[in-house]
This record gives C-alpha cells, sequence and structure tokens, in this order.
C-alpha cells in the first residue's frame, strides 16, 4: 500500500511540476505572506475632494517593479494635484477582492489595480461599485470593457524596437539574442519590437545580424535562463535582451560570466550587472497613472476604453544614463525614438505584423 | 560539435548542482525515517542567508556556511514537530516550505530597505580554474564549472561511505528500518533522527546558496522555484540511496540541458513539447530503468517508544 502510495505521489509530483514548470505568479503568490500587514489604508497627502486608491499584485508595494513604480507615479500625482491616495497591499490573489472593497468603502472615487492577475477582481468590483471608476494596468478587456473601468496598456515594442537597434549597432559578431519567459501577447511585443529594431538597423548598416530567439518557458528558472544566454554567448552572440522576469537574472548572470552584454527589462536594471547591462527596455507604469489619473480628476470620461500608452506620451523609453553604449549610437538611436514618436515607423508586435514590417524593409 | 558537447555538460552540471545538496538532503532525512517536504522551505531560506551574508561580508564562503546554519534552524524546526512532538511529518513539511519563503521575504525587506531581492553579491563561489578568458581558451572556459558542483559530488561520496561503511550508517538505517529493533539495542531512534533531519536542512541551505552565490549572485523571490521537490523526485527515484538520487538530478539536468541546446533557432520544437522534456525522461527512466522503488520500512512514521 505504501508502496503504490508513493509511487503515485511521485508521478503526481513530477507530472504537477511539468504542469506548472511555468508558473512563477502562482509561486510568488503563495509566498508573499510575510510583509507588515495591514488593515488599514496607508494614505499620504492632505485630505481633498478627490481620493485616488491602488491595490498591488502580490510583490508588494516594494517589489522593485511595477507595484513601486505604480506607487510613485501615484505619490507624483498627488504632489502635483493635492490628491489624497492611498495604497492597499495584496498577499494572495483571494486579496484582491477585499482589498478593492475596502478602498471603495473608504471612499476612493479611482481605484487602480496593479497587474493583468486582477483583471477579474477589477470586473466583480466595477459591477458592485458602479458609482466607482475602476482602472487596471496591463489589462484591456476589449470590447467588454464595464463603463466604469479603464484599461491601461502600453507599447512595449517601441522600448524594444529602441534597444533593438542599439544592439544591432553594437554587436561585433553580428548576432544578438532574445529571451523570452513565456510566449504569449505580451512578450511577444516584446520579442518582434527587438526583431525589428535589429532589422532596421541592419539595413541601416548593410550588415546581415541575426537574432537568436528562444524561450525560457519560465519567468521564474534562473538556471535555465542562464543556460539559454550561456549558450547564445557560446554560439558568437554577444548581447542578449531578455523578457523573462526572473529567469532573465539567469541571463544577467550568464552575461556577467561571459563578459558580454544583456539588455534589462521592464526598469532599468544596470544595477544589476553595471558593467554588462548595455541598455533596459523601460516601461513606466507609473507615468501612465499619474495620466489617467489626472484625466480622470479633471473629469475626462475614460471608462469603457482601453488607453495605450507608448513612447509619445513618454511611459516607455530606455534610461536616461546608458554609460556601455557609445555615444553616436545614442544620439541614432534619439532619431530612432523620433521617429516612433511622430509614427513614421510603425513598429510589430506579433509574427504577422513582424512579417509584414520586414517584407516593406526590403 | 565539442563545443555542443561541452556546453551540455556544464550546464548539466550547473543545472543539477542545487538540486543534488536538497536530494542529498532528502536522503539523510528519509534514510533514518523522517520524511522532509520541507526541502523547498529550506533551500529557500539557505538561498536567502547565503546571498545576504556574502553581500554584506563579500565573503562567498561565509555566505555558504550561514546557508547551511539557516537551513538546519529550519530543520529543527521540523525536528521538533516531526520527533519530538511526532506530528504528521507531510504537514510539518509542507509547513516549512511556507515558513522558509515567509521568512526570507521578510528578512529581505527587513535588510534591504522593503525590498524583496538582494543586492549582487560582489564576490561569488569561485569556479574551479577561478577567472579565465574566454577568448583564450574558449574549451577551458567551458568546463569551467563552480566549485559546488565539486562539492556537491564530495558531499554525496562522503554521504555514501558513511552510510553504507560506518557503524554510524547503520545505526541510521536501522532507525529508518526498524526502529524498534535499533531502540532495543540501545540506539537512540530521536537523537539519531534529530542529527538526520538537521542535517539534511543544512544540506538544503547549501543547495540555496549554490543557487543564489554559484549559478546567480543574487537573491529573489523566484530563486528557488521547485528545485526542492524536484530533488525529493531525484530521492524517490534513486532509490533512497546517494548515489541514485546524485544521478537522478543529473538525468534531469541533461534532459534541461537538452532543452536549451535543441531550443535553439535550428530545430523547430514547440518550446512548450521541448520543455516537457526533463519531465517525461525523468517517468520514462523511473519506468523502464529504476525499477521498483522500495522507501525505508520506517519512513513517516513517528516512533513511539514500545511499538514493535
Amino acid at each position: 500500500m505504501k508502496k503504490v502510495l508513493s509511487s503515485i505521489l511521485t508521478l503526481a509530483l513530477i507530472v504537477s511540476l511539468a504542469a506548472c514548470g511555468g508558473s512563477t505568479t502562482d509561486k510568488s503568490n503563495s509566498t508573499s505572506g510575510t510583509s507588515t500587514g495591514d488593515s488599514t489604508p496607508k494614505s499620504s497627502a492632505a485630505a481633498s475632494s478627490f481620493a485616488v486608491g491602488m491595490v498591488t499584485d502580490v510583490g508588494g508595494i516594494n517589489d522593485q517593479s511595477f507595484n513601486q513604480s505604480a506607487w510613485e507615479g501615484l505619490q507624483k500625482f498627488s504632489k502635483e494635484t493635492n490628491a489624497s491616495i492611498s495604497y492597499l497591499e495584496s498577499k494572495q490573489e483571494s486579496d484582491y477582492g477585499t482589498n478593492l472593497d475596502k478602498l471603495a468603502d473608504q471612499k476612493s472615487s479611482l481605484i487602480w489595480g496593479i497587474g493583468y492577475a486582477m483583471a477579474d477582481a477589477i470586473k466583480t468590483a466595477a459591477s458592485q461599485y458602479p458609482d466607482k471608476t475602476y482602472a487596471i494596468v496591463d489589462n484591456s478587456y476589449g470590447e467588454e470593457t464595464p463603463s466604469n473601468v479603464i484599461g491601461v496598456v502600453f507599447r512595449a515594442q517601441e522600448p524594444s524596437f529602441v534597444v533593438g537597434y542599439i544592439a544591432a549597432k553594437t554587436t561585433k559578431t553580428n548576432k544578438v539574442g532574445f529571451v523570452g519567459g513565456i510566449k504569449g501577447d505580451v512578450i511577444d511585443q516584446f520579442e518582434f519590437g527587438y526583431r525589428a529594431g535589429v532589422a532596421y538597423a541592419s539595413k541601416e548598416l548593410g550588415k546581415d545580424i541575426t537574432v537568436n530567439v528562444q524561450y525560457a518557458n519560465s519567468f521564474a528558472d534562473q538556471a535555465v535562463g542562464k543556460a539559454i544566454a550561456s549558450s547564445m554567448y557560446t554560439k558568437g552572440c554577444d548581447i542578449v535582451f531578455h523578457a523573462a522576469g526572473g529567469a532573465g537574472i539567469g541571463v544577467i548572470e550568464a552575461a556577467k560570466e561571459a563578459n558580454k552584454f544583456a539588455i534589462g527589462v521592464d526598469r532599468d536594471q544596470s544595477h544589476l550587472a553595471p558593467k554588462n547591462i548595455l541598455i533596459s527596455a523601460m516601461k513606466l507604469v507609473g507615468k501612465a497613472m499619474d495620466l489617467v489619473s489626472t484625466q480622470v480628476k479633471d473629469g475626462k470620461e475614460l471608462g469603457g476604453t482601453t488607453q495605450v500608452f507608448g513612447m509619445k506620451e513618454g511611459c516607455v523609453g530606455i534610461p536616461e544614463k546608458n554609460p556601455n553604449v557609445d555615444q553616436k549610437v545614442l544620439t541614432d538611436a534619439k532619431v530612432i525614438e523620433g521617429k516612433i514618436k511622430d509614427e513614421s515607423i510603425n513598429i510589430p508586435y506579433n509574427k504577422a505584423t513582424f512579417d509584414n514590417y520586414i517584407s516593406t524593409l526590403k | 560539435m565539442l563545443n555542443s558537447i561541452l556546453l551540455a555538460i556544464s550546464i548539466t552540471l550547473m543545472y543539477s548542482t542545487p538540486l543534488v545538496f536538497g536530494s542529498m538532503g532528502g536522503v539523510i532525512s528519509e534514510r533514518a525515517g523522517v520524511i522532509n517536504l520541507g526541502i523547498e522551505g529550506m533551500m529557500t531560506i539557505g538561498a536567502f542567508t547565503g546571498a545576504t551574508v556574502g553581500y554584506y561580508t563579500s565573503n562567498p564562503w561565509l555566505g555558504f556556511l550561514s546557508a547551511g546554519l539557516a537551513g538546519g534552524m529550519l530543520a529543527l524546526l521540523h525536528a521538533v514537530a516531526a520527533v519530538s512532538f511526532k506530528a504528521n511529518q507531510t504537514v510539518s513539511g509542507i509547513a516549512m516550505n511556507f515558513l522558509g519563503l515567509g521568512l526570507s521575504l521578510f528578512l529581505s525587506r527587513l535588510f534591504f530597505q522593503g525590498a524583496t531581492m538582494t543586492k549582487p553579491v560582489t564576490e561569488k563561489i569561485p569556479k574551479i580554474f577561478g577567472k579565465i578568458n574566454s577568448r583564450e581558451h574558449p574549451v577551458l572556459s567551458l568546463l569551467n564549472m563552480d566549485t559546488t558542483v565539486i562539492i556537491a559530488f564530495i558531499l554525496m561520496l562522503t554521504i555514501w561511505f558513511v552510510l553504507y561503511r560506518t557503524k554510524w550508517g547503520l545505526r541510521i538505517r536501522s532507525v529508518g528500518e526498524h526502529p524498534a529493533a535499533a531502540d532495543s539495542l540501545g540506539i537512540s531512534v530521536s537523537t539519531i533522527r534529530y542529527l538526520c533531519v538537521i542535517l539534511s536542512g543544512v544540506f538544503s541551505g547549501f543547495g540555496g546558496a549554490a543557487m543564489t552565490l554559484a549559478v546567480v549572485s543574487l537573491y529573489s523571490a523566484t530563486a528557488i522555484s521547485g528545485q526542492g521537490f524536484i530533488a525529493l523526485a531525484a530521492v524517490i527515484f534513486g532509490k533512497w540511496t546517494p548515489q541514485g538520487a546524485y544521478g537522478a538530478c543529473l538525468v534531469f539536468g541533461l534532459s534541461q540541458a537538452l532543452v536549451v541546446l535543441l531550443g535553439g533557432d535550428k530545430v523547430r520544437i514547440p518550446s512548450q513539447i521541448l520543455s516537457m522534456l526533463p519531465y517525461i525522461t525523468t517517468i520514462i527512466v523511473l519506468v523502464l530503468f529504476v525499477g521498483r522503488s522500495v522507501m525505508p520500512k520506517a519512513d513517516g512514521i513517528p516512533y513511539e517508544k514500545g511499538t514493535r
């Protein structure tokens, strides 16, 4: 009996491991049960008639990523408009609903959910409190956006295009790499934007620069990220861009060990490896939240829409200081940024648009 | 071709080393009759402690040892619950996973200004040939593995020697097979079990540090994401023997290396299918080559004095 049980358990373990090989969000969800508890929202700024609240994803307010950027954006908004702001941290996914309820009860007029994981919770809350306005980062409900919900998404392909352009102009081996987390619409923006940027620069240079693309199938497994990047560097790539979350830490480590370049994502990651981060493709969540909050406060009806932010709005981009990039390349990149802003380059964001883009390039 | 083979070897060893430490922890604990499902949590606290001590002291070895200590301390809790209080070992082990992860994140926020990520350490655990230039010695640099790879191998040999060639090993095994018999011969079942569970935490802690001080150079919330459970599977796969578990970890690492090497642009296999490879290989090898795996008879059963 015990043997049967143990073998079943083993199989179950292996199978479940296989099944959740890439579920990073779940992982961090079950984990962050420890931050300083809070049942009352933490507020700042003086009272004013307009109150904005936000509910963090399970990463917590100091996650050095989206949540932190979001809160910084709201703080800026509060300074500019004197609105009162507050946040609630979610420890696990089941907190989303409760936290959203709490904020609604505390008279917040605009309530933010940070991250697409909150999509369902926001939708439910929006139907329960039809007089409140809700907004969600990184999620679009498309046609089905409730009339009091604002979707906020980013054109991540734009900074990816720029870093791809910079990578192509910096590479000495004419081979660059891309490591993705798990294939999907969001990561496609990064992959195809990057590849388009490389293709654009190769045409400009009259060179043939190849892009190695590989997926880690995980946003968490740092060893896999490192293994993929190491193999790319061994095969001759000298710059690798990652859009792989935690697995990307492995990519950066591989760059350090091989003494080659990696390109950071979401925010300026140069502090992780000052000598080996060429540049980062940034997504400035806080900036977008500041913009949307201000518009809502000014009485603009944004409910029921999806707001898309990109370079033109200053919500994506590259860091200001990039000591590892050649000055001339940076100047060229500025020109590209200008072209993206005035929409004279149409940047692909998935396979179909990419193929189309390549055919127009020739 | 040679480069690909060397690359496969280096990825295999890199990937499997944290697993080897974890599975050695599993072997030593289960051979003494205590199931340790908390390896994941012990690896996590080790990963955090290793990176943190490594960052503040700039001495990776000190970090590595502290990681073992931290893992051992968490394991002590498991031992208290499982041995002294005869609690359900599965439940206690799973509790250790939550505790390990939660504690790591909590302490990380305390030490690193609220961030759930440590800063990168300045000194990593050195590689066996030290720092060499990959341009001058391309082959040597591929073989330049982390020192932890060697430590893991020596640890496996040591555990094998202790378990099968020493009096202590016989005692450990007898406690795991038939604690009443061992007790009647004057062996203290609870002492042996305590010791083995604590050692299990120490090894797991090393495994965590092997991740954050050798594979990468910082701790983040996803540093240990399932390695502890793979290590546990390796224990069973390896029939509860150190050499078997070691082999199982290598098989797992090798198939992971194949995923990486086959996943390049040349071969058109969907990456989702490829990433199943390690798990499928494991099941196939388990069914075809390993055969029946028999756990220690008293594994998971708290010992009550006087029972037969």
